[in-house]
């Protein structure tokens, strides 16, 4: 009774946040948005999740605060290193044929994953031809994205990753550290554009020529994962390489078809 | 009483322990079954290879989506989360880690009393942390079945003692009598 109840309070919550905010949740994957629904209302104050959706409706902070909540960003340098290992030692070669190369990153988070693909991209004589689309649905990630600063606490795993990816230079060559903080070198930046992009309601971004969406599939239902797969591979160029998270597949969609695997352990596909 | 569902969370000490488990388990048992054993983050899927040929039913690692089929083991992929969603299909995350682990057996067995109900047994094994103690207390609150390894025959006492010490579980059970308790279960079942 009490789970049935709660479980209908929750859907209309996520109906009012897209009636209201225009932020859609309806098709993200219930127990997780679930989790954290009750790990704010627990917060809050408030007793119950249909006082929360009032006060969604008319404080747009607290709002704001569960769009925080409810997009996980929990990221990392060279996260699977022997992910950009097979990025280095088997994409790398073919778009070193390319003229000129656009990569998108959706759900860049807090661009950790940007800058680790724009450091194997330098080591690989490639960033200057390369330009850099970093996307987000939150707006305050991207921010941090383009700030940075990441935690000096955290320098010794990502240097550890960036070791195993097969970097060739010194980690400590691409950040300098202030106090608690690792400034990521501004160079880095240069060809990187960052933008607000969401997933559920935006439609496609250009042709690019490989795309990177990790860990952000996860978090959808089948009928959303299979709308974004579509996003992804009509936002390919002929060729264009589609990299998920190594627990993310496209091999249930429709668009199953058009593509082969290129790395198949570590998710990365082709488009024919 | 019908079981549809088993969870259980196990941490050091886990791979022999499981294996002395599952491997009383007949092929045609209908239950289904679903692990979290806290591994390095970047452990491949041998824990559930190794039991899945020492086994008679199938145990395989947790795919995102993947339905939840009756007589199937599945295990959390290491550094992911497993939830149990509403339509009984498995979910992954990689939110931040809780009682620092991830996977969590907290965050299974909370989603899976969530949807499973009375319907759910809950079971906590060896480990050296607190994990599990939560979520083993929210199925007993949803009317699931507690059951923990008495500390005496785990490898390490701290989780199934942290798990009697925040619940009043159904079962304290030495580890050889688990795996014949669930297939009891499982025949009381096929009479009903
Ligand atoms: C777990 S992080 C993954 C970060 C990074 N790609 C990685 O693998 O480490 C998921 C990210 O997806 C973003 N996200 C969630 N829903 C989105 C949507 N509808 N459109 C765009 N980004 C979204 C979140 O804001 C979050 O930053």
């Amino acid at each position: 009774m009490k789970i049935e109840n709660e479980n209908i309070e929750i859907k209309l919550l996520l109906e009012a946040m897209y009636l209201k905010y225009g932020y859609d949740f309806k098709n993200y994957s219930k127990a997780s948005i679930k989790r954290r629904i009750l790990y704010r209302l627990s917060r809050s104050g408030l007793k119950t999740i249909s006082e929360m959706q009032h006060k969604i409706l008319y404080d747009k902070q607290f709002f704001e605060i569960l769009i925080q909540d409810f997009s996980i960003n929990v990221t990392e340098m060279f996260r699977d290193p022997s992910f950009y290992k097979s990025i280095r030692e088997k994409v790398i070669p073919v778009l070193k044929k390319l003229p000129f190369i656009k990569i998108w990153h959706a759900g860049c988070a807090t661009g950790e994953e940007v800058y680790s693909m724009a450091i194997l991209l330098k080591e690989e004589s490639l960033y200057d031809k390369t330009t850099i689309y970093a996307t987000d649905f939150n707006e305050g990630v991207i921010k941090k994205a383009k700030d940075g600063i990441y935690p000096a606490e955290r320098l010794k795993e990502y240097t550890c990753n960036y070791q195993k990816a097969g970097g060739k230079s010194s980690f400590a060559d691409y950040y300098s550290a202030k106090y608690d903080y690792a400034l990521i070198n501004k160079s880095l930046e240069k060809n990187i554009v960052f933008a607000e992009h969401n997933l559920v309601t935006d439609w496609v971004f250009g042709e690019m020529n490989m795309i990177m969406c990790r860990n952000v599939l996860i978090y959808f239902n089948r009928d959303l994962q299979t709308r974004v797969i579509h996003l992804f591979r009509n936002s390919l160029c002929k060729d264009g390489f589609l990299c998920l998270g190594s627990k993310e597949s496209i091999r249930f969609s429709e668009c199953s078809d058009d593509f082969v695997d290129f790395v198949k352990k570590e998710k990365i596909y082709r488009k024919k | 009483m019908k079981y549809e569902a088993i969870v259980i969370g196990v941490s050091s000490g886990g791979m022999i322990t499981l294996d002395k488990i599952l491997r009383h388990l007949p092929s045609d048992f209908a239950l289904s079954i679903i692990i979290v054993q806290h591994q390095h983050p970047e452990s491949d899927d041998f824990l559930a290879r190794f039991l899945d040929a020492r086994c008679s039913l199938t145990v395989k690692q947790a795919d995102e989506k993947e339905i939840i089929m009756p007589g199937k083991i599945y295990i959390a992929p290491p550094n992911y989360h497993l939830l149990v969603e509403e339509d009984k299909t498995l979910s992954l995350s990689t939110n931040k880690h809780v009682n620092f682990a991830r996977p969590s057996i907290d965050v299974l067995f909370e989603t899976a009393a969530d949807v499973f109900g009375e319907k759910l047994v809950g079971i906590i094994l060896t480990g050296a942390n607190e994990d599990g103690s939560r979520g083993l207390k929210k199925i007993k609150e949803s009317g699931g079945l507690t059951i923990v390894q008495d500390p005496d025959t785990a490898e390490v006492a701290t989780m199934p003692k942290a798990a009697i010490a925040s619940t009043k579980v159904d079962y304290i059970l030495p580890l050889e009598n688990i795996g014949p308790f669930i297939c009891s279960l499982y025949a009381l079942w096929l009479k009903e």
